[in-house]
């Protein structure tokens, strides 16, 4: 019991706080498009390749901020490929997110191999590290916990207030919300439904690509295959934990952050548990979460995964 | 006057149906071949930015997959664990029902079977193999069924619960062989070896092909009969159609969606068995990677039917044996095979549009001949 | 009278259809201006194109003899043209006002601040006399209040002509009344009011003038003063239209379903049916009013076995079937004519021949040992297609490409050759032209006829009055009254409908 609750340090805080910002990043994202009507598995994918695209811009460049800026041309690329296929298309939301995400594992290996070539040690590129705040840096504990990380990090904390002020205090969130629940009556109302969903698709997919720029510029400097590990899932799992409210899948983002951390920490301590299962321990919790929180039906969008059939 | 306008409002509804459903037949096999053109086309692309030859990477992939027995064998193994899988997927999908957790129900088949396999020693044969792929089968359905009944009794997203549970069975595998499941004595990550009784015998002497593919030819072509022969297939496919109508008939809907969903987790859960009792007899930490996705891709390829499958299956089992050799030609990564499927993917997701066109040609069709 | 709106040679296609066919017509200022005709006439879709929601291959709109493109509701609004749908376009989850301004310019654009819009609402609410709390969420409210909510919403875009298609659909009488007395104040202001229907008896009550589309063309436009009910039935459907059928009295049989304390509890853990019995004899029908969403719904689902939040006891031919499975009850002998026939009656991308099998698929003889027997399926579908007049070439013909009418006949086909004791027929004839709704009224006759038990649910109170021998209305879940099915209770019906209690003895 002792050494479990020496788990939680000022590490684990630290930890739990980074870990969790891909995750907040892509579930606020996800809520955007989720309250516009249209599910997207593929984040996971989008994230993988914002996470490939960063270290190319990075290492082309040689300024990681430019890295960001690939990562989120990506971002719009993947984002307007799948406005195409689920809402001018309409077809089957899973199915198309999962070819993007078996797409993104096998392109983003691919083009890493034929960039790169294969090489025993992967190749860092500059990153963007963190950076402590003045004066708030220096409040003890606090300060190294909250106020020591990469601007990447605070950007997708930044983001949960931003995201919730605009669903909910602006006439564009109305008309979010509005085409999430009721798409022919948004229409009649003379709101753009299709132009809202593709620009609800291309900005949730900046969300994510944005989340893989931080796993691979903020937190290892490279790319690795597959480095996004299902937490494109998991910030999925977020929103539904979340019941589709910017607060709730943040909630959702730092519960699986701490998962990660903890995870991290049991290794760090060398429990007796095969690291194989610990790598899994936050899908463990998202899986749980997922089945337990039912929720009520009236939190999720009516429309959610629902073809828009304009007559 | 008022009669020709008569004319002009009326819909010629017989002939509008006679082609829609002419132009479906044609699509229903246009589409697929589509789909997998263009996803040839993007790897071609891909080589050849590589600075590879397009002709001499395809035809080696050609030769690896079916240029000699040994290769052919080597496809038709590889394609056993895709056709189980993908029955599976294209069984439910006919009830609208997308299973996307094949891939951690091949390991746990896997898993199950390998238990039985090594654990029960000195039984006859066949009631050992039967032993094995029973256990697979429950394995793939055990792990089935935690989506597939959350999903029918309480409509939590299916599809996220089946993914995250493919990446715990992943974790659950890699402890196995590294623990519990460890070959006493052995370095590698990886089980024992299962007793000969559990073994399936290949089937065509001098290759790698085992009975496996007999098996899962005879079950494709009993899923093709259950499906559109029978009351049950009937249901599944009208539950697919219309749930409210499936409802109004008198079906129990949950209990069916858990049926089925179970049904695809035993089915790829026994492709799992198989390729272990078949094939590599041993488990090991990256057992069947990606198969479950690669499933999907057969499933939407063979347009959901069983028949379809097979020839999907093969397809994508010949790529998997053959890209070893395109890899050496094109110096290629391994990788490119999951971009092929990926496109497929996408390209076969977007297909609903194609399948709107037999309708829009239909009318078109009308209005010319008017 | 001068035109404000002119709609000038309008064509519209559809796939394989023309649903307006060069239409001319022109709507004034002040005056409240029906559209007549039958389903499937193009009413909803020329005034879709007024609306700006469907774009039109052909002609030109003219709005006080200007010609304006109208290409989204967008630019509708723009020119004062609201429109209030038939099925509501409202948000259940948004509050009235959120309804009301969405998709407006704020004042502090795009900050969500009500107050500006809060006073402009009250204002329109003072100038029309509609009363409604905007705080409230729509999905709150009644149906007669969401209509108001309509209203308002097409009045605070600034709407000089208001198209209400089928607004009378889902109110009571009473409802029907107010909303007459709001849209007659408002035209005497200059502005206009399309009204959509196919009631000749609201059209002689409030309209000024009556256009009347038939087959997709215009058939031309009529004062109202000089018109009987009579006469506009005529002009509509073109020729003399006797809804009345013929019925031979039957002696009343014994009881087929019993219905006994029954209260039903909805998905929310609602009463939507509350304590309500009731029998249907061998040899009747028995009508159930009511405006739609009191309930019918949720007691056809009870007695279907489809929901399991129930108490009381159901009976059929003397055995209680109310702890049985859906399948059991099918297989006991009840016929359902559901609600929707696309929802919840087939299977459109199916044949006719499945369709057609449903719910006795497992039945002799249809299956012979595991397997379907296909050849006799498809026997039984080619006899029942000529005997019920369904119009297509092969029961392998899918019911989606099938006319409505069709369709129907299908369901009811199905529903009806199966073998039954007991017909429960939803809105048989919802949507239907003419010739259709002629022929399953006398379906439906024949079954009562043959000494079987009909319970007929209907929002349409003609057709209950003309089919019916008893009839029972429901209000909020309750039986509030049964009366004899004859026009001088036609009145009290609409009473009760409300809420009021009548005929109770």
């Amino acid at each position: 019991m002792e050494q479990f609750l020496s788990i939680f340090t000022e590490d684990f805080f630290y930890a739990t706080i980074r870990m969790a910002s891909p995750i907040i990043l892509a579930a606020l994202g996800e809520v955007i498009l989720e309250r516009a009507g249209i599910f997207n598995l593929g984040i996971e994918g989008v994230m993988l390749f914002g996470a490939f695209f960063a270290v190319l811009g990075s290492f082309l460049t040689g300024n990681a901020w430019m890295g960001v800026v690939f990562a989120l041309l990506i971002g719009v690329v993947l984002g307007l490929v799948y406005a195409l296929a689920v809402v001018t298309i309409r077809s089957n939301q899973a199915v198309t997110g999962t070819g993007i995400n078996i797409l993104a594992i096998g392109l983003t290996s691919l083009l890493s191999r034929m960039i790169w070539g294969v090489q025993a040690v992967p190749l860092t590129v500059k990153g963007i590290g963190p950076l402590k705040i003045p004066f708030l840096g220096d409040i003890p504990v606090i300060g190294a916990v909250v106020f020591n990380h990469s601007p990447l990090v605070y950007l997708a904390y930044i983001m949960i207030g931003v995201v919730y002020f605009i669903l909910y205090r602006t006439s564009w969130g109305l008309k979010i919300r509005s085409i999430g629940e009721q798409p022919k009556a948004a229409d009649t109302m003379g709101i753009n439904v299709i132009g809202w969903k593709y620009g609800m698709c291309v900005i949730s997919s900046m969300f994510s690509a944005v989340a893989g720029a931080i796993l691979s510029l903020s937190f290892m400097n490279l790319f690795v295959d597959n480095m996004s590990g299902g937490r494109g899932y998991m910030a999925v799992a977020s929103v539904i934990l979340g019941q589709w409210n910017p607060m709730g899948a943040a909630l959702g983002g730092l519960i699986f952050g701490a998962g990660n951390a903890i995870q991290m920490r049991l290794q760090a301590f060398g429990v007796p548990i095969p690291s194989s299962l610990l790598l899994v321990l936050p899908m463990v919790i998202a899986l749980i979460v997922v089945l337990a929180v039912r929720g009520s039906a009236s939190a999720r969008p009516s429309a959610l995964a629902k073809p828009y059939y304009k007559e | 006057m008022e009669k020709l306008d008569n004319q002009v409002t009326t819909v010629n509804y017989d002939k509008l149906d006679e082609l829609v459903r002419k132009f479906q037949k044609i699509f229903n096999i246009f589409v697929p071949i589509f789909a997998f053109l263009v996803s040839l086309i993007v790897v071609g692309i891909i080589i050849k930015i590589q600075g590879g030859s397009i002709i001499v990477a395809y035809s080696s992939l050609f030769k690896s997959a079916f240029g000699n027995l040994n290769s052919i064998g080597n496809s038709l193994s590889r394609a056993v664990p895709l056709i189980m899988a993908g029955l599976g997927i294209a069984i439910a999908a006919r009830a609208n029902i997308i299973n996307l957790g094949a891939e951690g129900q091949i390991i746990v088949g896997g898993i199950f079977a390998t238990y039985v396999g090594i654990n029960l020693q000195g039984l006859p044969p066949v009631l050992h193999i039967t032993l094995c792929l029973l256990a697979g089968f429950i394995g793939g359905a055990l792990c089935a069924f935690l989506p597939g009944h959350f999903n029918a009794k309480h409509n939590t997203n299916i599809i996220i619960t089946a993914m995250l549970l493919n990446d715990i069975t992943i974790g659950i595998l890699g402890a196995l062989v590294q623990g519990p499941m460890k070959e006493v004595g052995g370095f590698a990550p990886q089980s024992a070896q299962i007793a000969m009784s559990a073994r399936l015998p290949m089937f065509i002497p001098g290759s790698r092909v085992h009975v496996g593919i007999i098996i899962a030819l005879v079950l494709a072509v009993i899923a093709h009969f259950v499906l559109f022969k029978t009351p049950i297939g009937l249901e599944t496919r009208i539950l697919g159609g219309n749930p409210l109508v499936a409802k109004h008939s008198g079906m129990q809907v949950i209990g069916m969606q858990i049926m089925l969903v179970l049904i695809a987790g035993g089915l790829a859960g026994m492709g799992g068995a198989m390729e272990i009792m078949g094939s590599q007899f041993r488990l090991r930490e990256a057992f069947l990677m990606n198969y479950g996705y690669e499933a999907l891709a057969v499933a939407l390829l063979g347009q959901k039917s069983p028949y379809g499958v097979i020839i999907a299956g093969i397809l994508f089992g010949a790529l998997k044996a053959g890209r070893g050799g395109m890899v050496n030609a094109a110096n290629l990564p391994v990788s490119f095979s999951m971009v092929l499927s990926g496109v497929l993917i996408l390209c076969i997701s977007i297909s609903p549009i194609l399948m709107k066109i037999p309708r829009y040609l239909a009318v078109r069709n009308i209005s010319a001949n008017r | 009278m001068e035109d404000y709106i002119y709609m000038d040679d309008i064509v519209k296609r559809f796939p394989g259809v023309t649903a307006c066919n060069h239409i001319s017509i022109g709507f004034a200022k002040g005056e409240i201006h029906a559209l007549l005709g039958e389903n499937g006439a193009g009413k909803s879709t020329l005034m879709n194109m007024l609306y700006g929601l469907l774009k039109k291959d052909e002609g030109s709109i003219f709005i006080e003899g200007k010609k304006k493109e109208i290409n989204s509701p967008q630019e509708a609004i723009a020119l004062g043209i609201g429109m209030v749908h038939q099925h509501f376009m409202l948000i259940p989850k948004f509050t009235v006002i959120e309804n009301i301004v969405l998709g407006t310019k704020l004042k502090r654009e795009p900050l969500l601040d009500f107050r500006a819009a809060r006073e402009r609402i009250n204002g329109i609410l003072e100038m029309t006399g509609l009363d409604i709390n905007i705080d409230e969420k729509v999905q709150n409210l009644c149906i007669g209040d969401q209509q108001k909510v309509e209203i308002i919403k097409a009045l605070y875009k600034g709407a000089e002509v208001l198209i209400m298609d089928e607004p009378t659909a889902v109110l009571t009488p009473v409802e029907v009344d107010e909303l007459f007395i709001v849209l007659r104040n408002w035209v005497t202001e200059g502005n206009t009011v399309i009204f959509i229907t196919h009631k000749m008896r609201e059209v002689v009550e409030i309209c000024d003038r009556i256009s009347i589309l038939r087959d997709a063309t215009y058939f031309g436009t009529y004062p109202v003063e000089n018109l009987d009910e009579k006469e506009v039935a005529r002009l509509m459907v073109g020729r003399d239209v006797s809804l009345h059928i013929e019925s031979t009295p039957q002696p009343r049989g014994k009881d087929i379903l019993v219905v006994d304390k029954l209260t039903v509890k909805n998905d929310i853990g609602l009463e939507s049916v509350k304590d309500i019995s009731f029998t249907v004899a061998a040899g009747e029908i028995v009508g159930i009013a009511g405006v739609d969403g009191n309930g019918q719904l949720e007691l056809i689902e009870a007695i279907m076995g489809l929901n399991n939040k129930k108490a009381g006891r159901i009976t059929l031919n003397g055995e209680s079937i109310e702890k049985l499975s859906p399948r059991k009850i099918l297989d006991k002998g009840i016929s359902n004519i559901p609600f929707e026939r696309q929802k919840e009656g087939l299977a459109l991308e199916f044949p006719i021949s499945d369709n057609f099998i449903l719910k006795e698929e497992w039945n002799k003889p249809y299956r012979k040992g595991l397997f379907l027997d296909f050849k006799l399926i498809w026997k039984k579908a080619e006899e029942v297609m000529k005997a019920y007049n369904i119009k297509a070439r092969t029961p392998a013909t899918q019911v989606g490409n099938m006319s409505g009418g069709n369709q129907q006949k299908v369901v009811i086909a199905r529903e009806v050759e199966r073998d039954h004791k007991l017909l429960i027929a939803c809105h048989p004839t919802h949507g239907l032209d003419i010739g259709a709704i002629e022929f399953i009224h006398h379906k439906i006759m024949e079954e009562r006829n043959n000494q079987k038990g009909v319970l007929l649910v209907s929002t349409e109170l003609e057709e209950l009055l003309s089919l019916s021998d008893r009839i029972l209305v429901m209000y909020k879940g309750e039986i509030m009254g049964e009366v004899e099915a004859k026009l001088e209770n036609l009145s009290s019906i609409g009473s009760m409908m409300l809420g009021g209690c009548h005929g109770k003895a």
